[in-house]
């Protein structure tokens, strides 16, 4: 049975440190908590929804519930919710940056998560969505331990995505400029690094791994206009508990809230799973405000 | 040429009580020029006005003759102009030569390997500690990197924001030595500064700031000798 | 006529809660600066609450104690101030927006509570026949509602009454010194978070009391009452209304709950039967273009906050 805990433990651990790193990107860069983030991963899963349809069915990719169409999907969903985040930034946050308080911004994100969240429950109705409704044939991988191959599927593009995002930040130009704003945006300025373009392109960034998010959420869940909402306390916790501005410590939150949540389910039942997050971030808060990876918090 | 001009310079951080209040003066290159005087007279914010990173409420100021009135700051490391705050003035999560790595990255691709190792001759401490974070290094260490990274563009004017601070003496000597070599190579440096002593033995040209204005203004060494000043900014913590 | 005249008497008697909850969060944001995005936690303790309080026994549910509804007002009060303490005492000393995540969480904590323990709360099915004030009168809907009114409004006026004194008093001046300036008011001598806890406190039983007396009025809880989009209306009252102004509170309150009701039944009057149930979703997509519109274009709200006096204590 613990076995069986890490492999779920695993998989949704990796979902929500994908979209904890644009979390804790954008909380670094900009110094607010972004309530709207887990509105990217909804927009994300209906986004490549679409996508998908209008591609039409295929036949599923060897032992997968999806084929080609969905890939083809999360690609264009990941360009279009980064689009709508860095919009969302250009019409909204970045003019009460201006002349606001981050407070004011943090009010402004929670009611764009509302008014997002609320239209597409306006355009696909409460109900729940499905990419496609053949079952997953599932994999035993040991004693008592089973997993879908569309959740392996999932990790692995999962861990790519990750591992690409690690090598960014620290192997490129881009990655370091990213990391010299967030670090001190004033000397980033005195270095020759517009900012503006850096706050763009971590919109960018976190939009499209929010996407990705929600689609795998999408792939081994369903697909739901409150998805993105119920992630986001699981998202802060993994960005508070790897600190603040830290992607690999928003890797690892995510992993380890993932499987804290797993583990909660025979202890306390899979309906009290969303407590779990608000419980460890609490713990963290009072042991070390400034995460594992000693971010920005405190 | 007069490598920067600064003309009735008026800027603050609230435009209604500004800090620096009419201030003008000509650097040219090779030259350097120090500007003292008591806590709170302005010589930061003047230096952060000349920078970007502080409102210009009236005045000009002039690089290589052109206006960087509308020139962003983070623009302005591009036009010729290298800037070393006081404090904070190394990204310290970053290894040392990233922080070289992200001031090169505004030359020519094939430029930025020459400029680094250029950096890594005139300050040799850093090639030792190249891999390691700049949060790790000493005081010394630091406002070199800070240097190095300012310079590695090969600016026209160099402003540094009191780099003696918080260095022991001897080290203080090395920096100003270090600004002797630089403005040597035909780079105008603007150096403010607490340690007058320190900042006249090697200016060329001083002016002292009261109040955001102009008090008193000559040569280094003519500064130097003045009993008025020598009064007023050379008794008491830096009559060392 | 008199069926309009209920109308409106309903309408007040609910706007005037939201305005009781309005206050009690200005009270914490707007005075103290406490970024509490907890508000539909906070108004369901005090809701159920009182519903235990005062219902009667009934085999779905805890409670059936069928006190009388001012000991369960009483009571909600205490509740909501309770848990208020409990999670300030953790929280209120880190930074402002870790206490906004803080708050967050708790209110998504104590929905889920209200969802799943049953036993409790009668789980998603909630608690129903909670008693309603002079229910006497039921039989006469105009007396019913202007009663309720009046009671709804007193509880207002006396809430709005204790906050002018209570803000006005040094008490309130140290919280707004806090607020601008810790530093300056803590060089004073003055306990920062002590002053913090208290205003939260009181906020939350507030916002407590205001949820009670909504469970009261209409009789029926459930956990889909306390979803964040409740935390969203009350801000948007403070924030239009003006925050560090309970008059501005008040108003912010009856402003948007009017815009509330009225997209509602302009909603429900211009769509067409097969998306009535979607409706709703509509609603909150233009309350939150409304907030984000006030935030940008008006953002001291209809009335901003009178002169402060913190400068003669901090200057």
């Amino acid at each position: 049975m613990i076995a069986q805990i890490l492999v779920d433990g695993i998989t949704s651990g990796a979902m929500i440190g994908l979209g904890a790193i644009g979390l804790t990107l954008t909380y670094g860069l900009l110094r607010f908590a972004n309530f709207a983030h887990g509105e990217f991963a909804t927009w994300g899963a209906y986004l490549a929804l679409l996508v998908a349809g209008a591609i039409g069915p295929a036949d599923p990719l060897g032992p997968l519930t999806f084929g080609w169409p969905l890939l083809a999907a999360l690609a264009a969903s990941m360009v279009l919710t980064a689009l709508l985040a860095a919009a969302l930034d250009g019409v909204l946050f970045r003019r009460l940056r201006r002349h606001g308080s981050a407070i004011t911004l943090v009010i402004a994100s929670f009611g764009a998560s509302l008014a997002l969240r609320s239209a597409l429950e306006f355009g696909f109705g409460p109900q729940p969505w499905y990419y496609t409704r053949d079952i997953a044939m599932t994999v035993r991988l040991g004693p008592g331990m089973r997993a879908t191959w569309d959740q392996l599927a999932v990790l692995g593009l999962a861990i790519v995505l990750m591992l690409a995002m690690h090598l960014l930040m620290t192997r490129t130009p881009l990655g370091r400029a990213m990391r010299a704003v967030s670090e001190n945006p004033d000397l980033a300025r005195l270095a020759g690094i517009d900012p503006a373009r850096i706050v763009r392109v971590t919109w960018l960034l976190g939009g499209a791994l929010a996407a990705s998010a929600g689609v795998f959420l999408g792939v081994t869940v369903q697909l739901r206009p409150s998805m993105g909402f119920e992630l986001l306390l699981p998202l802060f916790a993994a960005a508070i508990l790897g600190g603040i501005g830290s992607v690999p410590g928003a890797m690892l939150g995510g992993l380890i809230i993932g499987i804290a949540e797993a583990a909660s389910v025979p202890l306390a039942g899979a309906q009290y799973r969303a407590a779990v997050a608000f419980v460890v971030m609490l713990a963290m808060l009072l042991v070390r405000p400034s995460g594992l990876f000693g971010g920005r918090g405190g | 040429m007069t490598a920067l001009a600064v003309r009735d310079l008026v800027a603050g951080y609230d435009p209604a009580l500004p800090i620096v209040r009419g201030v003008s003066f000509d650097l040219a290159g090779g030259a350097i020029l120090a500007l003292l005087g008591p806590n709170g007279a302005g010589k930061s914010t003047l230096a952060k006005a000349v920078a970007g990173l502080v409102t210009v409420v009236s005045g000009s100021i002039h690089l290589r003759g052109t206006p960087l009135g509308d020139v962003p700051a983070h623009a302005r490391l591009r036009r010729g102009l290298g800037f070393v705050p006081q404090t904070d003035n190394v990204f310290a999560g970053l290894t040392v030569a990233e922080n070289l790595a992200i001031a090169a990255a505004i030359l020519p691709r094939a430029g930025r390997a020459g400029r680094i190792a250029a950096m890594l001759t005139l300050f040799p401490d850093l090639a030792a500690a190249r891999r390691g974070a700049a949060g790790r290094l000493s005081g010394g260490q630091r406002q070199m990197l800070a240097m190095a990274r300012a310079l590695i563009a090969a600016p026209a004017v160099l402003v540094l924001d009191e780099p003696s601070a918080g260095l022991s003496p001897k080290l203080v000597g090395v920096v100003m030595a270090r600004l002797r070599d630089i403005a040597a190579t035909g780079v105008a440096v603007l150096l403010v500064e607490q340690n007058v002593r320190a900042a006249l033995a090697i200016a060329d040209h001083a002016l002292i700031l009261v109040e955001g204005r102009v008090a008193h203004a000559g040569g280094g060494a003519t500064l130097r000798d003045d009993p008025a000043v020598a009064a007023l900014y050379l008794g008491g913590r830096h009559a060392a | 006529m008199s069926g309009l005249a209920s109308y409106a008497c309903f309408f007040f008697t609910v706007a005037l809660t939201y305005g009781v909850a309005t206050l009690g969060l200005n009270l914490q944001w707007g005075s103290a600066g406490l970024f509490n995005v907890g508000v539909a936690g906070f108004a369901a303790v005090g809701a159920y609450a009182a519903a235990w309080l005062t219902a009667a026994p009934a085999a779905g549910h805890w409670g059936g104690f069928q006190l009388p509804i001012a000991l369960g007002w009483i009571g909600a009060m205490a509740a909501a101030a309770l848990a208020a303490a409990i999670l300030g005492a953790i929280t209120l000393r880190l930074r402002a927006d870790y206490l906004a995540i803080t708050t967050f969480g708790a209110a998504v904590t104590i929905e889920l509570v209200a969802l799943n323990a049953q036993t409790l709360t009668g789980g998603p099915f909630g608690i129903a026949f909670i008693p309603k004030p002079f229910e006497a009168l039921a039989d006469r809907p105009l007396a019913f509602g202007a009663a309720n009114l009046a009671l709804v409004a007193a509880v207002a006026a006396l809430a709005y009454w204790a906050l002018e004194r209570l803000t006005g008093s040094p008490w309130g001046r140290v919280l707004r010194a806090l607020r601008e300036d810790e530093a300056a008011a803590a060089s004073l001598g003055k306990a920062p978070d002590a002053f913090r806890l208290q205003a939260f406190v009181i906020g939350a039983a507030l916002i407590g009391l205001a949820g009670a007396m909504q469970a009261q009025f209409f009789g029926f809880i459930a956990p889909d009452n306390y979803l964040p989009v409740l935390t969203f209306q009350v801000w948007v009252m403070l924030v239009v209304g003006g925050s560090g102004n309970n008059r501005g509170a008040l108003l912010g309150a009856l402003a948007v709950w009017a815009l509330w009701s009225f997209s509602g039944t302009a909603l429900a009057a211009l769509l067409p039967g097969t998306l009535q149930a979607r409706g709703a979703a509509l609603r909150v997509v233009a309350i939150g273009v409304v907030l984000a519109g006030v935030l940008l274009l008006r953002p001291r709200g209809l009335i901003g906050e009178r002169a402060t006096v913190s400068r003669h204590i901090s200057g």
